[in-house]
C-alpha cells in the first residue's frame, strides 16, 4: 500500500485533521483576510438582535415568512449580479430591466391577452437579448459596462413607461396562478421537512464518493467524522429553521424556486469549465485568454445571465405585487439586489464569490428594510442605513481583499 | 485535447516563418523574420532588451497576429489568429508574466480551458495529474490546492512550465524559463528542456543567460532591433555572440573586458 498520499509528500504545510486543526484552519483564513461568509453571519446575527430587541414581531414566524416572500424577488436579481460582479464588470440597469419586464406580463398578458407562459418567455428573451446587446457593447466596442448599462437603465426604464402607456399600472387577476405563485403558494409542511433533509444527505453521498475516490487515486481524503458532523450541523439548522418558520405560514414555494436557482448557479460556478472560466476571466483577463478560454463568450454568458434573472425577478415581483406598474423595479432595487451580492461576499474587484452570496447578502438587506418598516421609520431613513450598510460592506470587502493580498492568498 | 495526428521524425521541419514583420503604429517591432524549427532541436533565441524576442513568441502563440509575412506549420500554410487555436496545433508556451490567475489552485491553473469533463468537473483525477506532472519536474510545490498567490516566483515558474506540457505539444516555447529560478531548479529546467527535445518536441527559448543557452542550444538565433541578426552555435565565442546581440565588436561589454584586461595588466 502507499503509506504516503501524494498531496501529503512535503513536509512544510501543516494538515489540519482533527477538529482542532479545523478550528485553527479557520482562524488562519480570517487573518489572512479570507473572511468568506463571516460578516454576514454576524450581520444577521447582529441585525435580529437589534430589531427583535425593539419590536418583538421581528422574529415572529409569519414576519419572518413574509421576508422570505421579499428575498425571493430581489435575491434572483442579485444571483445574476454575482455573475457579472465575478468578472469585475457591473450591470446597473437590472432594477429597470425587472421593472420592463414586469410591464411585459401585465401588457402581453392582460392587456393584450395572450397565455402566461407566452408572456413569460418574451419577458425573458427581452432580458436575454439585452444582456446580449450588453455584452456586444463590451466585446466589440470595448464600452466600460457601467457605461452601457448605466444607459440602459434609462432607455429601457423609457421602454417600461412606453408599453404602460397613460394609465401607468396594470392589475394582475388575484385569482391566476402568478399571483397564486407571488403570495400564497406554501410548500406543503412535509415536503419542506424532505427537502430540509436533502442537503444532509446529498453532502454525505458525495463526501463518501469523493472520499472513496481520492483514496483509490492515493490522495488524502477528509476525516469521516468532520464530513457526518457537517452535515448533522446542516441538517439540524435547517430542519429548526423550517420548524419555526412552519409555525407560521411556511416555506414560500417562490423562496424554494429562489434557493433552487442559488443551487444551479452554485453547481455552475463550482463544478464546470464554464464556472472554471468565470473565476479566471475575473482573476486575470489576459491569463485566461492566452489558455484559450473564449473570453468573449464567458462576458456574453454572464451578461446574458443577468440581465434574464433580472427579467425573472421583475416577473417574480410583478406575482408579488399582482400589478405592473410604473413604479415596478425603480428606487432601491438596483442598489438593493447589488448590495446583497457584496454583502454576501462577492467581490467588486472580480474573481470572487459565489451563488450563497446573494441568498445570505438579500436575507441581510431585506431583515434591514423589514425591521426599519416595522419601526416605522420613513423611507428616507431607509435610504440612508441600507446606503450606509452598503458602504460598511464595500469597506470589509476592499480591506480584506488587501489583506489577501499581503497574506499571499490571491 | 484530440490526439496528434503523429509523431514528427526528428529533424523534420515543424515550424517555418518567412518574412514575418509586426509593427505596432509608428513602430516596427519585427522586420522580416525568418525562423525554422526542426523536431527534436533547441532553438535559443537571444538579442537586447527591445530585439523583438517577446513579440515574436508572442506572434507564434497566437496573441499577436503579424502584419505580414507566412507562417508554415508542419507543411502546412497557418494563421495563428488566438491563443485557442495555437494550443490546438500543438504550440504551447511559458510566458514572461507567467499569464497564470491568482485566484485559482494549482490544479484549475494547470487545467485552464483544459478541464477533464466540462460538466462535471473530476478534481480527482485532475489533481492526482498535477501531482505527477510536478513530480515528473521535481518541483516543491507544497500543496496544488492553495491559490497561486500563496507561491513563489519560482514555483510559479515551475506551474507555468507543467501547464504548458500538459496538453502534449509539438513545439514548446519557454520565455525567460530561469529568470526566477534558483540554482537547482534551472538545472531541472535545463534537463527538462533536454528531456522535451529528446522526445521529438521542438523547443523555443528565450534567455539573457549565454551559460543556459550554451549549455542546451542547438542553433542560436540572434535578434537585434526587430531583424535577424545571424544565427550560430553553441560554439560561437561569447564575444562573436555579444558582438551580433549588441551590433558592435565595439561595445559596452568588450569595453568593460578591454578595462579589466588592463588593469589587471597594471595590477
Amino acid at each position: 500500500m502507499n503509506p504516503e498520499p501524494l498531496d501529503r509528500a512535503d513536509a512544510r504545510v501543516r494538515h489540519d485533521d482533527s477538529l482542532r486543526g479545523a478550528v485553527r484552519d479557520f482562524t488562519d483564513r480570517l487573518r489572512s483576510g479570507d473572511l468568506g461568509m463571516l460578516p454576514v453571519v454576524v450581520g444577521l446575527v447582529l441585525i435580529s438582535t437589534v430589531f427583535s430587541i425593539l419590536n418583538p414581531v421581528f422574529l415572529a414566524p409569519n414576519n419572518l415568512v413574509n421576508l422570505l416572500f421579499d428575498c425571493a424577488t430581489v435575491g434572483v436579481i442579485a444571483l445574476g449580479i454575482v455573475c457579472v460582479l465575478m468578472l469585475g464588470e457591473i450591470d446597473l440597469s437590472v432594477g429597470s430591466m425587472s421593472g420592463l419586464s414586469s410591464a411585459m406580463i401585465g401588457v402581453i398578458w392582460v392587456n393584450a391577452g395572450v397565455s402566461l407562459p407566452l408572456a413569460i418567455m418574451a419577458a425573458l428573451a427581452t432580458g436575454a437579448l439585452i444582456g446580449a446587446l450588453y455584452a456586444f457593447l463590451f466585446n466589440r466596442l470595448g464600452m466600460p459596462s457601467f457605461v452601457s448599462t448605466l444607459s440602459g437603465l434609462l432607455a429601457i426604464l423609457g421602454l417600461q413607461l412606453y408599453i404602460l402607456g397613460p394609465t401607468g399600472s396594470i392589475n394582475l387577476p388575484f385569482a391566476s396562478p402568478l399571483v397564486g405563485f407571488g403570495q400564497l403558494w406554501i410548500l406543503p409542511a412535509w415536503v419542506s421537512y424532505l427537502l430540509g433533509l436533502l442537503p444532509g444527505a446529498v453532502m454525505i453521498w458525495v463526501g463518501l464518493s469523493v472520499m472513496r475516490q481520492r483514496r483509490a487515486a492515493g490522495l488524502s481524503a477528509q476525516p469521516l467524522g468532520r464530513l457526518i458532523l457537517k452535515a448533522a450541523a446542516l441538517t439540524l439548522g435547517l430542519e429548526f429553521a423550517l420548524w419555526y418558520l412552519h409555525l407560521g405560514r411556511g416555506v414560500p414555494v417562490m423562496f424554494a424556486l429562489f434557493l433552487l436557482l442559488a443551487v444551479a448557479l452554485n453547481y455552475g460556478l463550482k463544478r464546470t469549465q464554464w464556472g472554471r472560466s468565470m473565476f479566471a476571466v475575473g482573476g486575470n483577463r489576459e491569463a485566461a485568454r492566452r489558455s484559450g478560454i473564449n473570453v468573449r463568450r464567458i462576458y456574453l454568458s454572464a451578461f446574458m445571465l443577468c440581465s434574464t434573472l433580472a427579467a425573472l425577478g421583475g416577473i417574480l415581483s410583478a406575482a408579488r405585487l399582482a400589478s405592473s406598474s410604473q413604479q415596478a423595479g425603480t428606487g432601491d432595487v438596483n442598489l438593493n439586489a447589488i448590495a446583497a451580492a457584496v454583502i454576501g461576499g462577492t467581490s467588486l474587484f472580480g474573481g470572487r464569490g459565489s451563488a450563497w452570496s446573494a441568498v445570505l447578502g438579500i436575507i441581510v438587506i431585506q431583515a434591514i428594510s423589514n425591521g426599519l418598516t416595522l419601526l416605522n421609520l420613513s423611507s428616507s431613513l431607509r435610504y440612508m442605513i441600507t446606503g450606509g450598510v452598503l458602504a460598511i460592506a464595500v469597506i470589509v470587502d476592499s480591506l480584506a481583499r488587501q489583506s489577501r493580498v499581503s497574506h499571499g492568498r490571491g | 485535447m484530440q490526439a496528434r495526428e503523429r509523431l514528427p521524425a526528428k529533424g523534420e521541419c515543424l515550424l517555418s516563418l518567412r518574412g514575418v514583420s509586426k509593427k505596432f503604429g509608428a513602430v516596427s517591432a519585427l522586420t522580416g523574420i525568418d525562423l525554422d524549427i526542426h523536431a527534436g532541436e533547441v532553438v535559443a533565441l537571444v538579442g537586447d532588451n527591445g530585439a523583438g524576442k517577446s513579440t515574436l513568441v508572442k506572434v507564434l502563440a497566437g496573441v499577436h497576429q503579424p502584419t505580414e509575412g507566412s507562417i508554415t506549420y508542419m507543411g502546412r500554410p497557418v494563421t495563428l489568429d488566438s491563443p485557442a487555436k495555437a494550443l490546438e496545433m500543438g504550440i504551447a508556451t511559458v510566458f514572461q508574466d507567467l499569464a497564470l490567475c491568482e485566484n485559482l489552485d494549482v490544479v484549475a491553473n494547470l487545467f485552464l480551458g483544459h478541464e477533464i469533463n466540462p460538466w462535471r468537473l473530476d478534481e480527482v483525477q485532475m489533481e492526482v495529474r498535477a501531482w505527477t506532472l510536478l513530480r515528473e519536474l521535481a518541483a516543491r510545490i507544497p500543496s496544488v490546492r492553495e491559490p497561486i498567490a500563496s507561491l513563489s516566483g519560482g514555483q510559479r515558474q515551475t506551474v507555468a512550465i507543467a501547464r504548458s506540457l500538459l496538453l502534449d505539444p509539438r513545439i514548446i516555447m519557454l520565455d525567460e524559463p530561469t529568470a526566477a529560478l534558483g540554482v537547482a531548479q534551472t538545472a531541472e529546467v535545463l534537463n527538462l528542456i533536454e528531456r522535451v527535445r529528446d522526445r521529438g518536441l521542438g523547443v523555443i527559448i528565450i534567455s539573457h543567460n549565454m551559460e543556459d543557452v550554451r549549455a542546451v542550444a542547438d542553433r542560436i538565433v540572434v535578434l537585434r532591433l526587430g531583424k535577424n541578426n545571424g544565427v550560430f552555435t553553441p560554439e560561437t565565442s561569447n564575444q562573436d555572440l555579444v558582438a551580433a546581440i549588441t551590433g558592435a565588436s565595439e561595445n559596452a561589454v568588450s569595453r568593460r573586458q578591454g578595462r579589466l584586461a588592463a588593469e589587471g595588466e597594471k595590477a
